[in-house]
């Protein structure tokens, strides 16, 4: 029994940062209808630039001296990570997606291809392909209770996953760009039409993703102890799974196919056999889609004929 | 005797009723016209006949067999064809090839006979090819086969669709505002055209149009709805006395040549 | 049109199929003769690259449906023939004796088996795509292609993570030669060709440009994507099966997700849509992977910047969707004439 609540308590966790992922593809597909699959790589530049911030704010000098980091640089490590992440969001669609928004759909779906390649090669000239170990900006502290273990860093991924979803909930529903981004994702020309300006707030929307992409990129480092350039391909893909699992454009949708996609995933590797915990995320994409296509959360839309 | 009956067809989207009960009946041969104020419903009805909707409640009858809820290419493959309010011609094929992509009944030899290339395949490619001509020709485009279908002008692209739909061999033809941006030449062309269909190839139509002069003059009974539901029917001169109907289009009088779409 | 009414004449058609075998049999001697083995490799891999994009073209560019696991279907084909080739070889040779009969024969049974299971694949994979549309469906073939990559990484009879290479210790026969590549390419450009320029294939097209329309038009649109699916999942075994015996062995790394852009980027070079642009595109790639062979790390960003770039500028690629055929060049030369 305490062998499946300890896998409960990873996957949990592991499903967090898919969530966090999961929240920037299914934002962004709920007003533009684009599948931005460079948003893993995102996720790693995230990730990575984390890694250089933390070594720039001395991390290795408190690890030589047994020391922990400091919080409060780690706070600073993950607020600057998130704004180079949404910087780099930002320019990814005002240079490869704006140019070709109103192009016939798989164009802009090639470009995003396209994108996501070129910064996974980027990547892997300007950090090489091997993988890093991430530094501890979180000493790994252990609690044991009833034979499950939970370590701090398992509970500071809950935490800063729930508050970050918790804060954009609250942008969404409350402030007015919040607003204009629900507004688009109803109907881009009626917004328009309302005085809405579509171009900033789309801005906005690849901003926060790409922003909660490279927390989910920190926290990832910080479970999984090491990050390579080819880290996005698969886990961006499984965020994907996780947004079209609880609806794509459905903001909740995506915090609960997230969860959902980070049990599966574990329960496979703990009762089944860890070489399917890949698989088995593409298995429930394929059940989904062919069962209700629309996601758990979601609703259909009819085509206007 | 009726050739298309619908019965009590609801449609709901959401909270919005978008049909409530509405029943007809179209007489074979016949020039049936369907009018009302924009988003009526008028579109939605085709939707249902021709099974692009699925109706909540009633019956769609054609032929005396039911079709309410059968997927669209089923219901054309019975001979239900319709054209599309917002032009739906296949832009990058040519002319010609667009009215020939709807004659499957004409094609019997299979993929199989198209790779070896064998005599039942060039047979029906030549079948194919006269009858859409001839098609082609009724509507006036025959001049037009081999142009690109997207580069045509609006008025002849919804010729060309009516085309493409009588290439099903369709015992029930519904028009979507086929005049919609033509000028008044082109429809009274279009008016000789639609009695054409009916008389020489026997299509019985139900028009769905904004112009008004086309509509009193070529249709034989005109059906009106309102925020989907029926106010009236009758023969064109009923229609154009009846109360409701007259309420329904205030400060919106009926006029020749309207090319507003539908909302 | 004028070309698919014409009635059939068979004689005719015997004598230009033996003449093209011929000419294939005397290209297949020169290239052996003239070119060192580096470039007939080349050659050869530009060959199946053809083969790969005329057929995925004809999902994501005649049917406007997105496949990006395509390396899926060529893994299922090279692995099926692979393993018939292998076990099917003593079976042959006791019957026909050792030689090139057999040899031909037992490499063109695997390559049939592999289209065939690669076939069975694109029915699994195309029959989501009656639900889904663009982008999702894209999503489920990518899914399926790491699904496959995952079952061979774990089937050990097919010796898993390491790969196949046989029961021999020298590996895989390398059945592959100039001969079969160029006869399978020319069999499935006409294949594809035919159907491309038929009923089915202006309905497929029909399909691409307005799949509402297209129903309404009773289209059976179902069942044709199926069908486009399976048509373009066995050109892609065929692929495979010709791949994987010009080496000793496979591995499931050979058909990784890297596999399915190159594909794309073959038939976004050439154009959507158009068999001649695939083609054109196939070889492209061929040659620049070669040419960029000591740019290794360098080739995949170049890759990246020009799908971008193509996307940006001249989406509708090389060709677009038109086709380089003798009628379209007389044309051309005919135009200025014309007043």
């Amino acid at each position: 029994m305490s062998e499946f609540f300890q896998q409960i308590i990873n996957g949990l966790s592991l499903g967090s940062i898919y969530a966090l992922i999961a929240l920037g593809y299914t934002m962004v597909y709920g007003i533009l209808k684009l599948i931005n699959f460079a948003h893993g790589e995102v996720f790693m530049m995230g990730a990575y630039s984390g890694y250089y911030l933390a070594s720039w704010l001395g991390v290795e000098r408190y690890q030589a001296a047994g020391r922990g980091f400091p919080l409060g640089l780690a706070l600073v490590v993950l607020v600057l990570a998130m704004a180079a992440s949404a910087l780099l969001g930002v320019l990814i669609e005002a240079l490869a997606y704006r140019p070709v928004r109103s192009a016939p759909r798989l164009t802009p779906l090639i470009t995003a291809i396209g994108v996501s390649l070129f910064l996974q090669n980027a990547a892997m000239l300007l950090f090489t392909p091997n993988p890093r170990a991430y530094p501890p900006i979180l000493r790994e502290l252990r609690f044991a209770a009833g034979g499950v273990i939970v370590t701090n860093i398992k509970l500071a991924i809950f935490v800063v996953a729930l508050a970050l979803m918790v804060g954009l909930h609250l942008f969404v529903q409350r402030t007015w760009t919040g607003r204009a981004m629900r507004a688009l994702s109803m109907n881009i020309d009626a917004a328009r039409l309302m005085g809405i300006d579509v171009n900033a707030t789309i801005r906005a929307t690849f901003a926060i993703g790409s922003a909660l992409a490279a927390a989910g990129g920190i926290l990832f480092g910080l479970d999984q102890i090491t990050i390579n350039p080819l880290m996005g391909v698969l886990t961006g893909l499984k965020a994907f799974v996780a947004a079209v699992l609880g609806g794509i454009g459905n903001i909740p949708g995506a915090v609960v196919g997230g969860l959902l996609i980070g049990l599966a995933e574990q329960l496979t590797a703990g009762y089944l056999s860890p070489d399917y915990r890949d698989a088995i995320t593409f298995l429930i994409l394929v059940v989904i889609l062919v069962l209700k296509p629309e996601g758990l959360l979601g609703v259909v839309r009819q085509e206007k004929v | 005797m009726t050739l298309l009956a619908l019965e009590h067809v609801d449609k709901v989207f959401g909270g919005l009723r978008a049909l409530r009960g509405v029943s007809f009946e179209v007489a074979p041969k016949s020039i049936f016209g369907l009018i009302g104020p924009n988003g009526a419903g008028k579109t939605t009805l085709f939707n249902v006949v021709t099974g692009v909707y699925r109706p909540d409640g009633g019956h769609v009858r054609f032929d005396g067999a039911e079709i309410g809820g059968l997927p669209p290419a089923r219901v054309a493959g019975l001979g239900v064809a319709r054209t599309f309010q917002n032009i739906r011609v296949f832009r990058s094929m040519t002319v010609l090839e667009n009215v020939m992509v709807a004659g499957h009944k004409l094609h019997r030899s299979g993929v199989l006979s198209a790779i070896v290339r064998n005599t039942a395949h060039a047979n029906d490619e030549g079948a194919l090819s006269v009858r859409a001509r001839e098609l082609l020709e009724i509507l006036g485009l025959q001049g037009q086969a081999g142009d690109i279908a997207g580069s045509l002008p609006y008025g002849s692209q919804r010729r060309l669709e009516i085309a493409r739909a009588l290439m099903l061999a369709p015992k029930v033809l519904l028009l979507d505002e086929p005049a919609a941006g033509m000028n008044s030449t082109e429809a009274r062309e279009l008016e000789r055209q639609i009695r054409f269909l009916r008389d020489e190839l026997g299509v019985t139509v139900v028009l769905v149009e904004h112009n008004m002069s086309l509509v009193m003059s070529v249709c034989e009974r005109i059906h009106v709805v309102d925020h989907g539901e029926t106010i009236a029917e009758g023969t064109p001169a009923e229609i154009r006395e009846h109360p409701r109907v007259l309420a329904a289009y205030l400060g919106e009088e009926p006029s020749a040549g309207r090319t507003e779409r539908e909302a | 049109m004028d070309i698919a009414t014409q009635k059939p004449r068979w004689l005719l058609r015997l004598v230009l199929s033996a003449g093209v075998l011929a000419a294939l049999y005397a290209a297949n001697l020169g290239v052996q003769a003239g070119f060192i083995e580096y470039v007939q490799r080349i050659i050869l891999i530009a060959g199946i690259n053809v083969i790969l994009a005329v057929g995925l073209n004809l999902i994501n560019g005649t049917t406007g449906q997105f496949s990006i696991g395509h390396a899926g279907f060529m893994a299922v084909g090279a692995y099926a023939a692979a393993f018939t080739g292998v076990k099917l070889a003593p079976h042959v040779t006791a019957l026909l004796g050792a030689g090139t009969l057999a040899d031909g024969v037992t490499f063109n049974l695997a390559l049939l088996v592999g289209a065939l299971l690669a076939a069975g694949a694109g029915v699994l994979v195309g029959l989501p795509s009656l639900r889904l549309k663009g982008d999702y469906l894209a999503i489920v073939t990518l899914g399926f292609g790491e699904i496959i990559r995952i079952l061979f990484n774990n089937a050990q009879f097919l010796g898993a993570a390491t790969g196949y290479f046989g029961d021999s210790p020298a590996g895989l026969p390398t059945y592959t030669s100039f001969f079969w590549v160029f006869f399978w390419v020319i069999v499935i450009v006409v294949v594809v060709r035919n159907v491309t320029f038929s009923q089915t294939g202006r309905s497929l097209i029909a399909i691409r440009e307005d799949e509402i329309a297209a129903e309404a038009m009773a289209i059976p649109t179902t069942r044709l994507k199926v069908l486009a699916f399976t048509l373009s999942a066995a050109t892609a075994g065929i692929a495979g099966g010709l791949f994987a015996h010009m080496q000793s062995g496979i591995r499931p790394e050979d058909f990784k997700f890297d596999k399915s852009i190159d594909m794309i980027v073959m038939i976004i070079v050439g154009g959507l849509g158009s068999i001649s642009g695939a083609a054109l595109g196939g070889v492209f790639v061929a040659v620049t992977l070669e040419l960029m062979r000591d740019l290794q790390q360098y080739r995949l960003v170049l890759y990246a910047l020009l799908l971008i770039v193509i996307m940006l500028v001249r989406p509708e690629g090389l060709l677009g969707t038109r086709e380089i055929s003798l009628a379209a060049l007389r044309r051309r030369f005919r135009q200025p004439e014309r007043p």
